[in-house]
């Protein structure tokens, strides 16, 4: 009947498809893990240890039938991926790669976000963008378009300017041209003190915040190495009073509250403070008066909880400009 | 740029001080192949080996150093910070460590992992003669064995075998220019390094059939020391930046199908002034119109 070789039909197609992918199918308990990204397999199946053990070409074989196996398997996951032919019909077959999954550690740390300098924080506030200007500029007097700045510059050559007019209001004995010298001058020196200003604020702003709170060996900063030196000196029972010092450092006053330890008046010594002591305590635990004052310390309360939100919201503030766009915060790491 | 005491002075000084300072997407890792003060022939030969399979990202030393890694590792990160090498390949023998080779990276020039290996068989370039694979080939890495997912060691050994040896990151790659492939299997307590050129062979469908050919270089390694980063450092090092994150498209799905679907959000619409088909059957006519409008028509007639 036609439903009998149509089902034939059906399953000899089928017959022959796996034919020809026998070639390319590979049999493996579990299934391996793809980065494709980095052209990576990871085979979690374990080897065949027995075999592997004795020396000699058939541990190449086996080992060569292993990568076969894996290689195919990746080359078949490779082939998968969204293919296009580079360089129009003719071109080489080129497969786009997915971003690579294997997290792997970095060379050098994230770049800090250097903070903005004075005029980056005037135009956020001012809302000033930057315009992108044309790098040739059209000279009159050449008749055709020159560069902005530079070699051949429009407007001509500065250092050939031979006139230099008088202005209105200027001394006609004064030197112009050594004027205009000395007036760049001042502006160059301004550029170069401002630029200068800007990375120093940069660079106190990045070492202000250190990334984690202590690094390990090689990375720590000077101030923190102090820190670390002075709380390791102290970190002994006797609260570091017989540490050796070096030969430069100098002696540290013994501190009052030392290492918090409770200090006791003298047994005998004072017996006027002792007996008004011993009488007042006697007093209030005699009264029906509460010892604590309930609306004081509510108070007490309420004006530290303002005083905290007002700290949070002004800090909040104070990060976003005038237009309400947040600053740049100095990165933070974790820990 | 940096904070620089002095400013560069020249374009290419400020080129070569961008291109060490750290960068949102970094650059290819180099790594810096160094012989120690007794290296003898095996290890120079794997040197030389490894050289060429990671040219041009690699810096092969040609003098001996005499420093012992495991115990001083100062003049490795001066060499890191002359070279810009994150990655280092350190080979010496001696009678305790034969044929010793200590793999290891860097994060911000200082140390951050160091694997000793030894060398037990090595197989040259040079004593396998079949044809090799064009230099700059991005190997294809396959790690076989659950061992270096079990052993916390092992696997950082792997990390650093992918980082090694994985070369540029790349958008696409050109199906047929996938010739090299690099096998790792770990056995009893040994790791089997071969590496094969790929013959990619016609077979019925789509995918080709693969036949692996012996090429480069063969090492049969075994775990000695290592010297491992604290968890911490490890985790600061594999931080990335936030901006590097894909941004994620908004008003877009997708179905199980694959179609894709967009939202548009609209503005209210005034119902009345739609533009809808023109039936001139339903067209009001003038008095009917003036009706509505409450018997003010504009084109009244005079009344005299």
């Amino acid at each position: 009947m036609a439903a009998v070789r149509v089902e034939e039909v059906l399953a000899a197609a089928e017959e022959q498809e796996a034919e020809k992918r026998r070639s390319v199918t590979v049999e493996k308990e579990l299934e391996l893990e793809f980065d494709l990204g980095n052209l990576l397999a990871l085979d979690r199946n374990p080897p065949p240890g027995a075999a592997l053990r004795g020396a000699g070409p058939r541990r190449e074989a086996l080992l060569r039938a292993l990568a076969r196996d894996n290689t195919q398997l990746l080359v078949a996951q490779l082939w998968e991926l969204p293919a296009e032919r580079a360089g129009g019909a003719g071109g080489p077959l080129v497969a786009r790669l997915p971003e690579p999954a294997f997290r792997l550690p970095r060379e050098k740390p994230p770049p800090r976000p250097r903070p903005p300098t004075r005029w980056e924080q005037f135009a956020r506030l001012k809302g000033i963008r930057r315009r992108k200007r044309t790098s040739l500029v059209w000279d009159e007097q050449a008749k055709e378009w020159r560069r902005r700045w530079g070699y051949r510059r429009a407007g001509g050559d500065p250092a050939r300017a031979w006139l230099a007019e008088v202005p209105a209001g200027a001394d006609p004995e004064e030197d112009q041209f050594g004027r205009l010298r000395r007036e760049k001058r001042e502006r160059v020196a301004r550029n170069e003190l401002n630029r200068l200003r800007n990375l120093a604020r940069a660079h106190r702003a990045g070492t202000a915040a250190p990334a984690a709170p202590l690094h390990p060996t090689g990375h720590q900063s000077r101030e923190e190495l102090g820190h670390v030196a002075r709380v390791a000196r102290v970190s002994t029972a006797s609260l570091g009073r017989f540490q050796p010092r070096l030969p430069k450092e100098p002696a540290e006053p013994p501190s009052r509250s030392g290492g918090r330890k409770r200090r006791f008046e003298p047994l005998l010594g004072n017996l006027a403070a002792e007996r008004s002591r011993q009488l007042d305590l006697l007093r209030d635990m005699g009264s029906k008066k509460p010892v604590l004052d309930i609306t004081r310390a509510v108070n007490k309360q309420l004006r530290q909880e303002e005083a905290e939100a007002a700290a949070a919201k002004g800090k909040k503030q104070s990060q976003r400009g005038k237009r309400g766009r947040r600053q740049q915060r100095p990165g933070r790491s974790s820990k | 740029l940096i904070y620089c005491y002095r400013k560069p002075k020249t374009k290419r000084a400020k080129r070569f001080l961008e291109k060490r300072e750290p960068k949102l997407k970094e650059n290819t890792k180099n790594a810096m192949l160094i012989k120690g003060g007794n290296a003898n022939l095996t290890v120079t030969e794997v040197l030389k080996d490894i050289y060429a399979v990671k040219k041009p990202f690699a810096v092969l030393y040609k003098k001996k150093n005499i420093t012992r890694p495991f115990e001083d590792q100062t003049s490795l990160e001066f060499f890191s910070k002359k070279s810009d090498c994150s990655l280092f390949l350190f080979g010496s023998h001696n009678k305790k460590r034969p044929n010793n080779l200590i793999i290891g990276r860097m994060f911000d020039y200082h140390v951050l992992d160091m694997i000793e290996l030894g060398i037990e068989k090595f197989v040259s370039l040079k004593d396998v003669k079949n044809s090799k694979c064009p230099e700059g080939t991005k190997p294809m890495l396959i790690f076989a064995g659950d061992v270096f997912d079990v052993n916390e060691e092992y696997r950082r050994l792997k990390s650093l075998l992918i980082d090694f040896f994985r070369g540029p990151s790349v958008p696409s790659i050109r199906l047929a220019g996938l010739e090299y492939v690099l096998h790792f299997t770990a056995v009893d307590g040994k790791i089997y390094m071969r590496s094969y050129k790929v013959l990619l062979k016609k077979s019925g469908c789509r995918i080709p059939r693969i036949e692996l050919e012996e090429m480069g270089p063969s090492l049969d390694l075994v775990m000695r020391r290592t010297h491992l980063a604290s968890d911490d450092l490890y985790k600061l090092s594999l931080k990335q930046p936030k901006a590097l994150k894909p941004k994620k498209k908004k008003n877009i799905s997708h179905d199980v199908f694959g179609t894709t679907y967009g939202r548009i959000h609209m503005q209210k619409q005034d119902l009345s002034k739609l533009q809808t088909r023109k039936m001139k059957g339903l067209k009001k006519r003038p008095a009917e119109k003036s009706a509505e409008d409450g018997g003010v028509s504009p084109k009244k007639s005079k009344s005299d």
